[in-house]
């Protein structure tokens, strides 16, 4: 069989598409969390900062014109932490330097008490700048109080590490659950199509029927066209069974007239030539007739191999009646039909089908084999219950074995004789449809050898 | 490497005739390798047994020790980083700051417990506590004082006793005096009655530990306050003239901490000086008075190693805390 064109699979582009949402929404899971924690930290360091810078400013107090500060011991333990960040500062009255460490400045943007923030560089370390502004009343001036408080951020890399390295896994996690269950989600979504794969693939040759399981949602469209397609293909070849049936039948008719006429002016007929012409005629009309039936024979089957009335039968019986009836027709060719059977041989099948099958195997013996001749028929029990058929006629080409059940099929070495090709598809048609096998052999010492088992 | 060297050895003598130093001493001499320039508050004779110990374990290093006042060590290394490798003191608060400031290699194959260190960088290896002490011949007779409140008592009842004969650090000039007093202060009012009445007693001022224990053993003073007691150990033999006692209602302990300078050219050899401090070893063996270790400490009264401990050495707070401190000790 050709091979279909596939482009793409279902499965990759959905694996692909679940499995890409999956690592962006991670990504973003990742990104958004490291980015609201490291928020959240920056926002605990700095409310310490803050915090501290806001104690320091409480602690001044103008006395004769002159700041006094009395840095508390609090406002630089609060900043202590475990990573031990460095801590600067710097007061400053009215922008001139008071106290701590010179050049250590930044400007307060907004109103007493209301700290600003910003990162920044002081002593070769990245740091935290909050800076906070008070006013001094003294008794005849204002003065404006700033202090600048600066922190290492050793503490603050360390926690974002942290956090950076928890929501990485968090990420990793999110999207080693989003690919298993994208995995599990296409493989059920995939094994309802090789469910529907597997229940066609499985169907008999003959079954044209429609499907009948429950299937999902978005493929009830799909399995409704197969079931119409197959709806119309089954019609179609009922029909065309049928046309043939009807037509080989309506022929056979006629070909009885005109052979029973070309046989009454035989009898009339005294001048060779026309008496040879005449029996080429009724020969011709023979073999046409030989055809109709046959394809009569081979449509019946078709059309029975889904109805098959199965019965008990006896299979020596029933061959013994057909070479009873044919051993008339061997008598003319000068040949013998030698039968025997080793008793009853009970089998389940359609009486009408296995005679037909038999009767044209017969028919092919008879046709092959050389006058004077004996075509051996056998009924045999077991292993299988089977009927063999032998004559000592040419045998089948060997090569060609495989193919000549195949219809309108015919052996090389069959030119001359006359034939439709349709008596070994018959017989094989009919094994088939009670999961029977025919054999083709060669006999040795010539002659073909065929066996027809249930 | 040579070219530096070269210019050290040039420079040191210089630099040795232009300061003056409290006490120098090289040891081993013949040695190879570096010298190691060490810096430090500690007096040499409580300090010679480690470096003794560490010498014999690296022959090839050679130490130089250079031994000044604690406010003079923040000041000579400041002015010049790179001119020591090590730097010893007890004054806490300015090793702290110098740490803060970045003055300080940040030595991160050292394995010490995070409460006596900060920024694996200031190492502290002593734990020292600040003594009150007496003579015992002063006191016959009466009660030992065991508390700040009993000295007070005892001071007010008999002056005549104590009249200038009392002795403390002139936190002006001793960096761990100024430790000792800002920590007290921290800690209790109680300090500031202290120094009221000392004041009142006419107190002898004194720069080091070594000049007030040496009064006390001669009987000039009766009793010194906030004297190292490690110091005094030395004189403590049983039945001996001075007794130390450390008051039981708030101790305070100092930690002696070591770091090695940021501008070390021998930071190897450095680091294995601290390790070599760390570890302990040569700290009891032959010293008269062994400098009391670590775990000898009561975390309740171990001043912290943190940053808090640069408020004091603010510009406008000291000058507060120092008017204060001369309006309640220095009384004409």
């Amino acid at each position: 069989m050709a091979r279909l064109p596939v482009s793409g699979s279902l499965r990759n582009q959905l694996v692909v598409s679940l499995i890409g949402g999956a690592a962006l929404l991670a990504l973003l899971l990742f990104l958004v969390t490291r980015n609201f924690a490291a928020q959240v930290a920056q926002e605990g360091q700095d409310s310490i900062l803050g915090a501290a810078a806001a104690s320091i400013l409480d602690a001044a107090a103008i006395h004769d014109g002159q700041v006094e500060i009395d840095l508390p011991y609090a406002s630089f333990s609060m900043l202590a932490n475990a990573s031990d960040d460095r801590v600067f500062y710097a007061i400053y009255r009215d922008d001139t330097f008071l106290s701590g460490y010179e050049g250590l400045d930044a400007p307060a943007n907004q109103a007493d008490g209301q700290p600003t923030f910003q990162s920044t560089e002081f002593n070769g370390a990245d740091v935290r700048v909050v800076t906070d502004t008070r006013t001094l009343i003294g008794a005849d001036d204002r003065t404006q109080i700033r202090i600048v408080l600066a922190q290492t951020q050793d503490q603050l890399a360390g926690t974002l590490e942290r956090i950076s390295r928890n929501a990485a896994l968090l990420g990793a996690g999110f999207f080693a659950l989003a690919a298993l269950l994208s995995f599990w989600a296409t493989s059920t979504t995939i094994g309802q199509l090789k469910t529907l794969t597997q229940s066609v693939t499985r169907r008999g040759p003959q079954d044209l029927s429609a499907f009948r399981k429950p299937v999902p949602t978005e493929m009830a469209p799909l399995v409704t066209s197969l079931n119409s397609l197959m709806g119309r293909l089954d019609q179609s070849l009922r029909q065309s069974e049928d046309f043939i049936a009807e037509a080989a039948h309506r022929v056979r008719t006629p070909l009885a007239t005109v052979r029973a006429h070309a046989e009454a002016t035989l009898q009339r007929v005294d001048k060779a030539e026309n008496r040879q012409a005449l029996r080429a005629m009724v020969r011709a009309i023979d073999e046409s007739s030989r055809a109709a039936s046959q394809l009569l024979d081979h449509a019946m089957i078709t059309v029975r191999a889904d109805h098959l009335t199965l019965q008990d039968v006896d299979l020596a019986e029933l061959v013994g009646d057909l070479v009873q009836r044919l051993t008339p027709v061997a008598d003319m060719k000068d040949l013998d039909l030698a039968f025997q059977a080793e008793g009853a041989v009970p089998i389940l099948g359609d009486p009408v089908q296995i005679q037909n099958a038999v009767r044209n195997l017969i028919d092919n013996a008879l046709k092959y084999a050389p006058p004077e001749s004996t075509v051996e028929i056998a009924v045999w029990r077991g292993p299988r219950p089977n009927v063999t058929i032998q004559d000592r006629g040419p045998g089948f080409p060997l090569h060609e074995m495989d193919t000549l059940t195949a219809r309108f099929k015919r052996g090389r070495n069959a030119e001359g004789t006359i034939g439709s090709g349709l008596g070994l598809t018959i017989a094989h048609d009919v094994a088939a449809a009670h999961d029977g096998a025919l054999t083709l052999e060669n006999r040795e010492g010539g002659g073909a050898c065929v066996c027809l088992s249930f | 490497m040579r070219l530096p060297v070269i210019l050290m050895l040039m420079v040191m003598p210089v630099l040795a005739y232009a300061q003056d130093w409290e006490d120098r001493r090289l040891f081993n001499p013949s040695a190879s390798g570096t010298v190691l320039r060490i810096l430090s508050s500690t007096d040499t004779a409580v300090f010679a047994p480690i470096i003794e110990a560490f010498v014999a374990e690296t022959p090839e290093t050679g130490v130089e020790y250079l031994v000044t006042s604690t406010a003079e060590i923040d000041r000579l290394f400041r002015a010049d980083p790179g001119a020591y490798d090590v730097v010893v003191s007890s004054a806490m608060d300015l090793q702290l700051k110098l740490a803060n400031d970045g003055y300080a290699l940040r030595l991160n194959d050292v394995a010490h417990p995070s409460w006596a260190q900060w920024r694996q960088s200031l190492f502290a290896f002593t734990a020292e506590p600040a003594a009150i002490v007496i003579n015992r011949a002063a006191f016959a007779g009466r009660d030992i004082p065991k508390t700040r409140q009993d000295l007070i008592r005892q001071m007010r009842d008999h002056p005549e006793i104590f009249r200038n004969k009392i002795g403390t650090y002139d936190i002006r000039k001793s960096g761990l005096g100024y430790l000792f007093a800002t920590q007290d202060a921290r800690a209790s009012e109680t300090y500031w009655r202290l120094m009221e009445v000392m004041g009142g007693l006419g107190a002898q001022l004194y720069c080091c530990s070594g000049d007030m224990i040496d009064d006390l053993a001669s009987g000039r003073l009766v009793m010194a306050y906030n004297v190292l007691g490690s110091y005094a150990a030395a004189r403590l033999v049983p039945g001996g003239a001075l007794e130390t006692i450390l008051p039981s209602d708030f101790p305070i302990t100092m930690m002696r901490t070591a770091f090695v300078s940021k501008d070390t050219g021998a930071s190897g050899a450095a680091t294995g000086f601290v390790q070599h401090l760390l570890s302990g070893e040569g700290g009891d063996g032959g010293a008269e008075a062994p400098l009391p270790p670590l775990d000898s400490a009561s975390q309740g009264s171990t001043i912290v190693l943190e940053p808090a401990l640069m408020t004091f050495l603010d510009t406008l707070k000291r000058r507060r805390f120092l008017t204060e401190w001369e309006n309640a000790i220095i009384q004409k």
